[in-house]
């Protein structure tokens, strides 16, 4: 039997599936950031040196994580769309940017939490909070140049071509910012083992295994209405908005 | 080569025949750079430390200004079309726009920048690192900016939109920009920001103009 593999590329045969896939993503999202939230306040003891501050990671990082992930991802879909001129990568890329915009606005908004009693300051002008703050900026700006446009076939094509100059340009202003001041923490997760107490990781994987489901979950529904819009003069569109 | 050569000759003519907008474009620069002693107040150790980084954003805040009619005088009047169907390479046309833009509005910035410096009381050795890294980065300015000017083309409030899709992607000029010049105050080698300013610069020499060719396609499909 042949499969065909592009049966989920037709905006049209996607909705159903993404209408069957969200109650999942959503369900388990909730169950493990229920875990996450136990583990994090009951099971995980206090940090030597931070006392109860560094809870705060269990949202922090997670969301920190996410916002740069999720925008390889849109710039990724991006690509694809460009390149291959399939609608629905497209669609995709404008869902996941609001989502991703959240993600870097709460990181940024934790860090400043955390940063007050660690530090003795909201903000400081350090290479990550930095470059997540520029993060966030290219982010509205896909997102605005998105609005911004009328067809929504150049305005695919045009923040497309933006999200992918930006993902080339995100070493680079890494790079360029860390080089330029360091006060950051360094990051405790390496590949080559950790420094962190085990219930600290549980609490932290379950926190972003959580957040993750969460944003297939959103990004799912965002994109569900995308695709009503779009085909809104269509027959089934008009059947499945009846 | 030629063709280059002649879409230089021809933007910087039209530049000419409507000097005010350039002449718009540094003033700007002049006025942005001399607010700041009068907002910040008149101590000399202060600004003299400020100055590169001043000078730097009131660069970068003028180039943006100009970008809005890199393409839209050529967009209105039908030029621009005639050139996506020549059969020269769209991309080295857009190379000769990038370049005319940056000889009307970031020459004369580059050449500003010392009297202005003076005001903030830099010493001659910052002044002439600044100098060159003005001539290195802001060619940059003009690239870059010039993908933003081609994707926002013909939107309306796309002045404001172009600042916002392409200030972020400058932000590492402005870095190693400001960074050469605190590096020679502090004594320093300067040769590490003034390198990868360069390195930037031929790499946006290399995929700007194909990057922009392309947004320029796509706004006027």
């Amino acid at each position: 039997m042949a499969i065909n593999w592009f049966k989920y590329a037709a905006p049209t045969n996607f909705y159903g599936l993404a209408g069957k896939l969200i109650p999942w993503f959503a369900g388990f999202s909730l169950v493990l950031f229920a875990a996450g939230m136990y583990i994090g306040f009951f099971v995980a003891p206090a940090d030597a040196q931070q006392g109860e501050f560094y809870r705060i990671i269990f949202i922090h990082v997670p969301t920190s994580i996410l916002s740069m992930v999720l925008y390889m991802v849109m710039a990724g879909y991006a690509a694809l769309g460009l390149i291959f001129n399939t609608r629905l990568s497209a669609m995709m890329a404008s869902a996941i940017a609001p989502t991703g915009a959240l993600f870097a606005f709460i990181s940024l908004w934790t860090g400043a939490l955390w940063g007050k009693p660690m530090w003795g300051a909201w903000w400081v002008w350090d290479a990550r909070l930095t470059s997540e703050l520029i993060l966030l900026f290219l982010y509205l700006g896909f997102i605005s140049l998105h609005a911004s446009i009328d067809d929504p076939r150049r305005a695919d094509r045009a923040s497309a071509l933006l999200a992918i100059v930006g993902s080339v340009n995100v070493p680079i202003i890494y790079f360029s910012v860390k080089w330029w001041n360091t006060l950051h923490q360094g990051s405790t997760i390496k590949f080559s083992g950790t420094s962190m107490h085990v219930a600290m990781q549980q609490a932290m994987f379950t926190m972003l295994a959580a957040l993750w489901l969460y944003a297939l979950a959103v990004v799912l529904a965002r994109v569900r209405s995308i695709i009503l819009e779009r085909e809104r003069h269509t027959h089934w569109a008009q059947e499945v908005a009846a | 080569m030629k063709l280059l050569v002649l879409v230089i000759r021809r933007d910087l003519m039209l530049a000419m025949r409507r000097r005010a907008d350039v002449l718009t474009t540094l003033f700007f620069f002049v006025m942005v750079v001399s607010l700041f002693p009068l907002g910040v107040g008149p101590e000399m150790d202060m600004l003299r430390k400020m100055a590169a980084g001043v000078l730097w954003v009131a660069a970068l805040l003028s180039s943006m200004l100009s970008l809005g009619r890199l393409f839209a005088t050529d967009y209105l009047d039908g030029t621009l079309e005639q050139m996506l169907l020549a059969p020269q390479s769209l991309s080295m046309l857009v190379l000769g726009k990038m370049i005319a833009h940056w000889m009307v509005s970031g020459l004369p910035l580059v050449l500003m920048a010392p009297v202005l410096g003076l005001q903030f009381d830099m010493s001659v050795q910052a002044l002439g690192i600044l100098i060159v890294g003005l001539l290195l980065g802001t060619p940059i300015l003009s690239m870059i900016g010039a993908i933003g000017a081609a994707l926002t083309l013909g939107l309306r409030g796309g002045g404001v939109l172009l600042s916002l899709l392409v200030l972020p992607l400058c932000i590492p000029v402005l870095i190693f920009g400001t960074g050469a010049v605190e590096a020679i105050a502090n004594g320093q080698s300067v040769a590490s920001h003034l390198s990868l300013l360069g390195a930037v610069l031929v790499l946006a020499l290399v995929f700007t103009p194909w990057v922009t060719a392309q947004a320029l396609r796509i706004s006027m499909e």
